[in-house]
């Protein structure tokens, strides 16, 4: 009985620490307008599979923005190619939060991708960084 | 004479010590936990099940894929009565035919891929004009190279033929009558043979329509057999379960030095897993990798135009005769159709390769040495640009890549 706790206190420690490492991986836009974060439904993120991110979009003072316009570029700096697929944002999930999807990755190595985000007058990149 | 017998003394332990080296046992175990994971990515046993194919209702019902089974070897269906997709896909050869380009009624126009394993590929051809196995079925059918026959006279004899008259009736209900010769000519195809076209032009949207669903319905009974064509555990698997159980004996049992430092050229040093990578070996993905046209054909332009063509397709996902009404197509919907696809081809399988020859979307390499020696030199491209880099393996290092790949050979036959 003892155990059956001992596990379920370290597993529900586990899945705090994982949601915070989530937090905390936010990327700053090129000029700063805003800081973005994903979260993938394929948990870990691998090679050769179809799926989809929320990207979490907030401005400077991490207050959500919300009616923005996102199109995603990217693919491996080091090989010179693009990304396999065309990902697309397709809808708004609440507030700053946006569906993004179409994203395989076909080969392991680092990844970049570029988030292009327009919302009112302000335009700018960010561009996350994913190693597979 | 003493000298001679020092000299002779040197001499052996010089010879000894060069064949001692040149074999010297190298370490069972030279994997690092991240080449572990890449082996493991690489393993038979971490191939999980053919996905689903939702536009497929019969896709993975038996009885389907028992009719799939007699057409794929059937050569009625053909122009000339003697044209099955066996003749070309022949299953003691891996379901490819041993020659540069397929040759049904005339000469096809790439090199034919092996059948098996290709229910995994969201992409079906060297570039990728298909997005289904039963949509793929259709297109050598009205190939005039290949079956050389129309959909108006394919559906007739599938719906009048009794053996597969009551097959297709259990499976999709019975099949609309096509007797009447004034709504149904005895030959009619969309497509490039005027004739045929403009039978077809001339038959009502909806007989066109019924003609499709039917012909539609042929290609998932086939797909359905070709989703039972499944690869096989290979040499290379063997020693896999060997290097993660750390059975040293085993490994050396299984693997020759040669082919472990093939194996290690060939997830390392020669990039070869950059493409080439999960169960199968390949990512399915298209990749320009600068194959050299084959002598008298312009370079092939690959996925830039067989993306066209899929979208383009009657036939596919998002079309109206896929089964799911709720059209899930995340492939064909985020399909990308940029000019970095200009000259890419789809990466081939690695499995099995010993009875698949010749190589390359045309045939263009007759033996694995060959392919091997065009990696090394990566030459630049006719159209587009070459992905790959020129790898400066010596001789002894491409020799033991080609070792490695015989490995993944799968020791029986169909
Ligand atoms: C005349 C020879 C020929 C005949 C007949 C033929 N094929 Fe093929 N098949 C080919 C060639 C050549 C290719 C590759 C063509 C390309 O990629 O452009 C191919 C490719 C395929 C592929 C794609 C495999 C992959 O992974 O991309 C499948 C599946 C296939 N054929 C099934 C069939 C079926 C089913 C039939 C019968 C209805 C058939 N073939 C009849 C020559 C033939
Ligand atoms: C940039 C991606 C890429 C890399 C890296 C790559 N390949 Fe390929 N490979 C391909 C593509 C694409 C084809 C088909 C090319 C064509 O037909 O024009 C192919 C074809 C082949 C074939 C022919 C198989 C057949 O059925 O015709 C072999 C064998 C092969 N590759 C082995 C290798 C080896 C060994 C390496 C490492 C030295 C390697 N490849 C690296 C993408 C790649
Ligand atoms: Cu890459």
């Amino acid at each position: 009985m003892a155990s059956w706790r001992r596990c379920l206190f370290v597993a529900a420690m586990m899945m705090v620490v994982v949601a915070s490492a989530d937090e905390s991986n936010s990327w700053l836009s090129r000029s700063g307008h805003f800081r973005v974060s994903y979260e993938s439904d394929l948990q870990p993120i691998v090679i050769n599979r179809m799926h989809s991110w929320v990207l979490i979009v907030a401005d400077g003072d991490g207050v959500p923005v919300t009616g923005a316009t996102l199109s995603i570029a990217g693919g491996m700096p080091a090989h010179d190619h693009g990304l396999p697929t065309s990902p697309q944002v397709t809808r708004e999930l609440g507030p700053g939060r946006y569906l993004l999807e179409g994203l395989r990755f076909h080969m392991n190595g680092e990844w970049q991708i570029e988030i292009a985000i327009e919302a009112g007058e302000l335009r700018d990149v960010a561009v996350i960084p994913l190693q597979l | 004479m003493r000298r001679m017998r020092q000299l002779l003394l040197l001499l052996l332990i010089g010879t000894a010590g060069y064949f001692g080296w040149m074999y010297r046992p190298v370490s069972p175990h030279p994997w690092s936990e991240a080449d572990l994971d890449t082996l493991r990515s690489l393993w038979f046993e971490s191939l999980p099940a053919p996905p689903e194919d939702l536009s497929n209702a019969v896709a993975d019902d038996g009885r389907a894929a028992l009719m799939g089974n007699r057409l794929f070897f059937d050569t009625r269906m053909s122009a000339n009565g003697e044209v099955s997709c066996a003749s070309c896909h022949d299953p003691d050869l891996e379901f490819t035919d041993g020659r540069h380009k397929g040759r049904g009624i005339g000469e096809s126009k790439r090199n034919t891929r092996s059948v098996v394993a290709s229910a995994y590929s969201p992409w079906l051809y060297w570039d990728g004009r298909r997005d289904s196995l039963w949509s793929q079925a259709l297109s050598p059918l009205e190939d005039p190279n290949e079956h050389g026959s129309n959909r108006m006279h394919i559906v007739r004899f599938v719906t009048t033929e009794p053996t597969y008259k009551s097959m297709y009736a259990a499976l999709f209900g019975p099949a609309p009558d096509f007797a009447d010769s004034n709504r149904y000519p005895s030959a009619a195809a969309p497509g490039n043979n005027e004739e045929l076209a403009r039978a077809w032009r001339q038959m009502s949207q909806q007989d066109r329509q019924s003609v499709n669903r039917v012909f539609a319905n042929i290609g998932k009974a086939i797909a359905a057999y070709e989703r039972t064509l499944l690869p096989e555990r290979s040499r290379f698997d063997d020693y896999v379960r060997a290097v993660i159980d750390d059975d040293r004996q085993r490994q050396q049992a299984v693997f020759s030095n040669d082919e472990v430092l093939g194996l290690q050229l060939f997830i390392g040093a020669a990039r070869c897993t950059e493409c080439h990578n999960g169960p199968l070996l390949t990512n399915d993905e298209f990749h320009n990798t600068a194959v050299l046209a084959f002598p008298g054909d312009l370079p092939d332009r690959g996925r830039i135009d067989g993306v066209r063509e899929v979208i383009e397709n009657e036939f596919n996902c998002l079309g109206e005769y896929s089964d799911d009404p709720q059209h899930r197509c995340p492939e064909l919907t985020f399909v990308r159709t940029d000019p970095e696809l200009v000259g890419a081809i789809r990466t081939p399988s690695l499995r099995n390769l010993a009875r698949t020859g010749p190589f390359m979307h045309k045939g263009q390499i007759d033996s694995l040495a060959g392919v091997l020696e065009h990696y090394n030199r990566a030459p630049d491209a006719m159209i587009g640009h070459n992905e790959a880099k020129p790898l400066g393996l010596s001789r002894p290092q491409l020799r033991r890549l080609e070792a490695f790949l015989e490995t993944l050979a799968a020791p029986s036959s169909r």
